[in-house]
């Protein structure tokens, strides 16, 4: 919990020292963020790290691949839902320690944006909501993989990657090609955990424009929490518990 | 030798599973072009990086990606001390006649890591080939030692932060903050970055001996910070200095250790 808010902190610098690199060798914008708002874009950025828990050890995979699991199935609710509850309790107690010290630490050191509309906060907490529920369904999914191989390694180093770089977290994903931009921002996950609820608070775009990005996270919760479902009724049916 | 026994035997219990290892070591090679990624996108937006050019930029990333990932496959393992501390498994080790900083880096040998070096290695020559580099035999022996001792500057990092585990055991990854984030820092010019942070982890820890000032005396650029020319081939000797602290502590940290009982 220090340990992992000083670790946040500590890239919070690091980063922000590359995007202000950028910014200062060109023009006062880049991609279309001025600094302040990308000062609030890293800091927040790592402070919602902890919230959506982008990087979660595979405790599922590691109940499935044990036999442990079956402890969850036979309780009267299915397991999607048992840990989706458990997880949003446990990002609502992250927004008041993980999300709060890093912001609090940027806005010590450096100029933050803070929200204009008071309507971006409402849309905000809604998006980071949303973003919990995107990045718990492909952790889900990545950890159900273990009905089938057992060892999930593959595809954590997988989501690792694609979530860090695809979702905003590295540098915004407007620093890619527009077209590539919009493409990844409508068609994967990945920007709807880091991305958007960031680009929401730094108020990039109308509030239309935000309600769109809203609706475009809401898809994606229905999609895959639906998939999340679908994979578990399937590896009920594959899973074997291992004897002795 | 012992040592040789003990890592043998790791290296040949993870080529069992040999399409396991393949994935793993493509997932290695991934981590690697990640790096270079995220360089190559930056560059997308802005023409240079603290007063670099790309090919410079692109240079240090690679000493730096080299340096890490080599220390990451020797040592990177090491960050597992505190589940040996917490479980007793500590113990096992320090019952045994030999030095446990060995027998832990020979036990956890990550063989799949090799990916990420070799792609490491392969960026280096195609950044040094890209890069203003005018080549004398100097040069040369430079471009071959920094990545070396880079990667002891790294291992120092990754074995004196997991150290922490004797007192902390609930450190978390309070180390990755000194060993992913020195990967971070190494990058990137340290030109780049605030005063009290550079001070800190370029010269209070090394890491400007990574990649940015043999960057410099192979691109023959005088320092835009003023440091003196030599410092360009500073780094093995840093390198030294480093991994005699890093031994320090971790010796400081073994004599503190109270077993857990379990």
């Amino acid at each position: 919990m220090i340990a992992a808010v000083v670790t946040n902190s500590v890239f919070g610098f690091l980063r922000f020292a590359v995007m202000l690199a950028v910014i200062e060798a060109g023009t006062r914008t880049v991609a279309g963020y001025e600094e302040p708002q990308l000062a609030t874009f890293v800091w927040a950025g790592q402070g919602l790290i902890g919230v959506v828990l982008l990087w979660a050890l595979p405790e599922l995979a590691e109940r499935i691949r044990t036999g442990d699991v079956i402890a969850d199935l036979l309780r009267p609710i299915d397991p999607v839902w048992q840990l989706l509850a458990a997880d949003l309790g446990r990002a609502g107690y992250a927004v008041l320690t993980r999300f709060v010290v890093p912001v609090v630490v940027g806005a010590l050191v450096f100029d933050l944006y803070a929200p204009r509309r008071p309507i971006t906060y409402a849309l905000f907490l809604c998006s980071m909501l949303l973003a919990t529920i995107v990045c718990f369904a492909c952790r889900y999914l990545v950890n159900a993989a273990a009905y089938w191989l057992l060892d999930v390694r593959g595809p954590q180093t997988a989501w690792t990657l694609t979530s860090g770089i695809f979702g905003g977290l590295y540098f915004p994903v407007w620093f890619f090609p527009h077209a590539m931009a919009i493409a990844l921002i409508v068609a994967t996950p990945f920007p709807s955990v880091i991305q958007i609820p960031l680009d929401i608070l730094v108020e990039r775009g109308l509030p239309t424009v935000q309600l769109g990005l809203l609706g475009v996270q809401a898809g994606w919760v229905v999609a895959l929490l639906a998939l999340c479902r679908w994979v578990q009724w399937r590896g009920e049916r594959k899973l074997v518990i291992q004897g002795g | 030798m012992a040592y040789r026994h003990l890592l043998a035997a790791q290296v040949r219990s993870q080529a069992q599973y040999r399409a396991s290892l393949a994935i793993d070591v493509a997932g290695s090679v991934l981590f690697g072009v990640l790096d270079i990624v995220s360089v190559v996108v930056l560059f997308r937006v802005t023409p240079t990086l603290g007063g670099f050019g790309f090919t410079e930029v692109f240079l240090m990333t690679a000493l730096a990606s080299c340096a890490f990932a080599t220390a990451d496959l020797v040592v990177g393992n090491v960050e597992r001390l505190r589940q040996y501390v917490r479980s007793g498994l500590f113990d096992a080790l320090l019952v045994r006649p030999l030095s446990s900083l060995a027998q832990l880096m020979a036990m956890d040998v990550a063989t799949r890591r090799v990916g990420r070096v070799a792609f490491g290695v392969v960026m280096l020559v195609l950044a040094a080939a890209n890069a203003p580099v005018e080549f004398t035999p100097a040069r040369l022996a430079l471009l071959t030692v920094t990545p070396i001792a880079g990667a002891v500057i790294f291992g120092a990092v990754f074995v004196a932060t997991a150290t922490v585990a004797f007192w902390w055991i609930e450190s978390g990854e309070i180390a990755n903050g000194l060993t992913y984030g020195g990967l971070n820092f190494t990058q990137y010019p340290i030109t780049i970055y605030g005063a009290v942070f550079r001070r800190l982890f370029a010269y209070a820890v090394g890491f400007a001996f990574v990649a940015y000032y043999p960057t410099l005396a192979l691109i023959d650029r005088p320092d835009p910070l003023g440091a003196p020319a030599f410092f360009g081939y500073a780094a093995p000797a840093i390198a030294v200095m480093t991994a005699v602290a890093a031994g320090l502590v971790w010796q400081t940290g073994v004599r503190h250790y109270r077993s857990t009982g379990s």
